[in-house]
């Protein structure tokens, strides 16, 4: 049944009628075109389509866009700020963490949400927080490596 | 193969192409200076006829040099994380003389890029490559000439450098590329074999750069095959079949069409749902009701070695020497194994997509795809349209590894904008992903092999089944030996296999590898000698030695024989005129079977590095998913009904799963550039294996080693 559903979207308010038990996910990349979020398995075995609800990461692929009414939802498009690349996308850069860069959204708002809980994790505790994003290039390492310096970057008030 | 040899390219013939034809072209990518290269038919390139078709006789490379003074590169190449998009840049931008920034890769879009057959077996660099090198160099010539007109100084005074062309005497003399190409429509072919750098000139190539992609990757804006938008575009879902080879009886899609919004097309076995949201169409796909046959396959993932050996034809004898009988007398220790791989899944995190818009009787397709070329063609004839009005457009393409090369989806989208006169997007799910995969082969290996006691190895019999012969012949330095090879590595119409098989990175040779490098293994064992001894002392290659020898002295290795307890494996293999070896360490937990492997260096001979920085990425890639075929990957099935859907059953490779790696890349400038992007993955199989052995005494012989597999063989051996 189709409900109006409103709620923050990359610092922007916006509302959606549609039916709520759709998955996030296809709104994000149909209704607001919002394409940088990916599919790739549906059953929330891969962290692809990750975005972040109130700056935790979900899985979009098996969240009902119902909940996210009343919520602040970032998508990859929305984490650089006036055209500043954030700490974590620096990294990535930098760091070449990234082949194909299909997984890379995922990737880089799931560490963000494990930066939030913990600013400064051991190798063992990002290996850890990620360990259910997949990457078929094989970019873990580089991932790895990133997220340690966007967090000693983030430690030093780089930004945000 | 040396870079002469590469170079003996056609330089004069050049007929005009009736699907492209050159002014065409002109009109199309604008003004400027346009240099079109031809690669001509030379013993090389034949290696570029693998699809039946050879690059085209009139140019296949050309780039343009615009009047804002960027160069453009046009190719049928496309990037799928691999890193083309910057090496080949820096081939362009040093032979031309400007700055990496200054080249732009324009790639995969048939309307504007010469053929090419498609991306995939570590070829863009290796055959690409040279060319592109001498299109540059006959670019940076033609720059030159018209700058010795414009400026009245003789060509001999002039110097190149970033785009600017001066006067060494007088240097305020200049002018820019731009400058030159402005207002100009020159189109130039090769005439001559121009001249390449050397590697002492080289200011791009051979230095380390980083992607030239990431800032879009990292920021969403990079668009892939199923991130196009189009108005009024719908998004298709197909019905499947539950297994292969079950043949559709009737169809109810009555319940379906009743839903607002959705478009029911009903072609022959072609039945799918259409809606402007994909979920919904999905949602609606699951009310139509269908009955299939029964799929008539009976053979199931722990049968099929039989089936396979049952079913196998003649075989065809490849690389061979001396005579086995002989060898067989000479031998006084005698190994006799098979080896069994099952079938792997390519697993890209995008899956195949492809979105069709048929206007009148024109259609543009975007596809995720290695092949845009070979995909144009298929495109027109399952339209039943001239292929002069198909154009094929590859976004970035969310990785490849040899299973983005069939365009099923691409001829579901295309029919589907024909019959509904919409843009249509299709856009597989994971289970049609596992489905519709073109899996790497299931594969069997029997070798029997001999030695004297002294550890000299004089016979080599080598039998494999399906796998193909890419790194099927053996390397050493054997008196007595054979090779022989039966069902390539791709299924095709009568093959044995119940569903489709394909390339899969560096096809065949993960398989002939794993084989190979434990039987050489178990030789060096029953010798009591340290595996790395052994190799030496039966190693002719130089190459192979010299990367072998390079590895141990990174890894500061100390001799033992194998089980020496530590967990130490070796392996040595060559793809793509690439050279590997690695030395891997393993922790096995004996009582649950579950190996961790610690620490893997890989030491690679692949000539000239282009970026060396994007060679190391490509190495680590290979070793992380070379875990996987190693330790989890394969493909559950039951007749032809796939039982592995998701990731939840099929393993790839995840963080917690990664060991050290360390890269060590041979410094060989003076040598032609080989390939990079597979060679690393073929030994990871085999070097887990064996160092499994060193750490248990157990020696497993079918992929992968499950930690059910590991725990048996030690077992076995308790
Ligand atoms: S698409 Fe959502 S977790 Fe894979
Ligand atoms: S970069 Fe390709 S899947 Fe991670």
């Amino acid at each position: 049944m189709a409900e109006t559903i409103a709620f923050t979207l990359n610092d922007k308010p916006v509302s959606v009628t549609t039916d709520g038990q759709r998955p996030l996910l296809w709104v994000l990349r149909t209704d607001f075109s919002l394409t940088g979020t990916k599919f790739g398995c549906g059953q929330a075995q891969c962290g692809a389509c990750t975005v972040l609800v109130d700056n935790k990461a979900v899985r979009s692929c098996v969240y009902p866009v119902r909940n996210a009414g009343g919520r602040e939802v970032r998508t990859i498009e929305g984490l650089s700020q006036n055209g500043d690349l954030h700490p974590l996308q620096k990294a990535f850069v930098e760091h070449d963490a990234l082949q194909c860069g299909f997984c890379t959204p995922g990737m880089i708002l799931t560490a963000y949400s494990l930066l939030q809980q913990n600013p400064q994790p051991t190798r063992e505790e990002i290996i850890q927080g990620m360990d259910h994003n997949l990457c078929r290039c094989g970019a873990h390492t580089r991932i790895i490596d990133a997220i340690q310096s966007a967090a000693t970057a983030l430690k030093g008030g780089t930004s945000r | 193969m040396n870079d002469n040899e590469l170079l003996n390219l056609d330089f004069t013939d050049i007929k005009i192409d009736p699907n492209l034809s050159r002014r065409e072209l002109l009109k199309t990518i604008g003004g400027g200076i346009i240099i079109f290269f031809c690669v001509g038919d030379s013993s090389v390139l034949e290696a570029q006829r693998r699809g039946g078709r050879g690059y085209p006789d009139d140019f296949n490379t050309y780039l343009k040099i615009g009047p804002d003074g960027r160069i453009a590169c046009y190719t049928g190449k496309i990037e799928m994380g691999q890193g083309i998009i910057t090496s080949l840049g820096q081939m362009l931008a040093d032979e031309v003389d400007v700055s990496l920034e200054s080249v732009d890769m324009v790639m995969g879009d048939t309307s504007v890029c010469p053929w090419d057959m498609g991306t995939f077996g570590s070829m863009s660099t290796r055959f690409f490559g040279p060319p592109l090198r001498a299109a540059g160099a006959e670019a940076r010539r033609v720059l030159l000439e018209l700058a010795a007109e414009q400026l009245k100084v003789p060509q001999d005074r002039l110097v190149a450098e970033n785009g600017v062309i001066y006067d060494k005497e007088q240097k305020d003399k200049r002018v820019t590329y731009g400058d030159l190409a402005k207002g100009k429509t020159i189109a130039r072919r090769a005439k001559e074999k121009p001249s390449l750098k050397s590697p002492s000139e080289f200011k791009v190539m051979n230095k380390s750069f980083t992607r030239r992609d990431s800032a879009e990757k990292v920021t969403g804006k990079a668009k892939y095959a199923g991130d196009i938008r189009l108005p009024g575009m719908l998004y298709a879902k197909l019905l499947r079949p539950p297994a292969h080879g079950a043949k559709l009886k009737n169809v109810d899609t009555a319940a379906a069409e009743k839903i607002e919004g959705v478009t029911v097309v009903h072609e022959d076995d072609l039945v799918a749902v259409l809606h402007k949201n994909p979920d919904q169409a999905a949602e609606a796909l699951s009310k139509v009701t269908a009955e299939f046959d029964p799929s008539p396959l009976k053979v199931d993932d722990q049968t099929i070695f039989d089936h396979l050996l049952k079913n196998a034809g003649n075989s065809n004898v490849g690389a061979h020497g001396g005579n086995l009988e002989e060898g067989q007398k000479q031998a006084e220790i005698i190994v006799e194994q098979t080896y069994l791989d099952g079938y792997k899944a390519h697993a890209a995190m995008e899956t195949h997509t492809a979105l069709a818009q048929v206007e009148g009787n024109k259609v543009t397709v975007w596809i995720s795809t290695q092949t845009p070329f070979p995909a144009k063609d298929q495109i027109a004839k399952a339209l039943s349209f001239d292929a002069d009005n198909v154009r094929v457009i590859t976004p970035f393409v969310g990785g490849g590894f040899g299973g983005k090369s069939a365009g099923q989806q691409a001829i579901e989208a295309a029919k589907l904008s024909k019959a509904t006169g919409k843009p249509v997007q299709v856009c597989w799910s994971r289970e049609e992903e596992f489905f519709y995969d073109t899996f790497r082969p299931a594969a069997v290996v029997k070798i029997k092999s001999g030695l004297t006691k002294e550890g000299k190895a004089v016979l080599w019999d080598y039998n494999v089944y399906y796998a193909g012969e890419r790194g099927a012949p053996q390397f050493y330095d054997i008196p007595h030996h054979r090779t022989t090879s039966v069902g390539g590595g791709f299924g095709g119409g009568a093959s044995p296999h119940p569903f489709a098989t394909g390339a899969w990175r560096a096809p065949g040779n993960n398989t002939n590898c794993f084989a190979r490098e434990s039987q050489i293994d178990i030789m060096a064992a029953k010798a009591k000698m340290d595996p790395i001894e052994f190799r030496l002392k039966n190693l002719k290659d130089e190459r192979a030695i010299r990367v072998l020898k390079a590895a141990a002295e990174k890894f500061d290795w100390k001799p033992a024989p194998s089980p020496s307890g530590r967990g130490l494996g070796v392996a040595v293999g060559t793809d793509s005129d690439t050279f590997v070896a690695q030395i891997a360490e393993v922790q096995v937990d004996k009582r649950t079977g579950r190996v961790q492997v610690k620490r893997v260096l890989c030491a690679q001979d692949m000539g000239l590095v282009i970026n060396p920085e994007g060679a190391t990425i490509q190495v680590e890639g290979c070793i992380t998913m070379g875990l996987g075929y190693t330790l989890t990957e394969d493909i559950h099935f039951k007749g032809g009904m796939i039982l592995d859907r998701n990731f939840d059953t099929y393993e790839l490779p995840r963080f917690s799963s990664l060991p050290k790696i360390e890269t060590v890349l041979l410094d060989l400038k003076n040598e032609p550039a080989h390939g990079g992007g597979e060679p690393a993955i073929i030994i990871v199989g085999a070097v887990v294996a064996n160092a499994i052995h060193d750490a248990t005494g157990a020696r497993l012989l079918q992929l992968p080693l499950t930690p059910e597999r590991v725990r048996k063989a030690i077992t076995a051996i308790a």
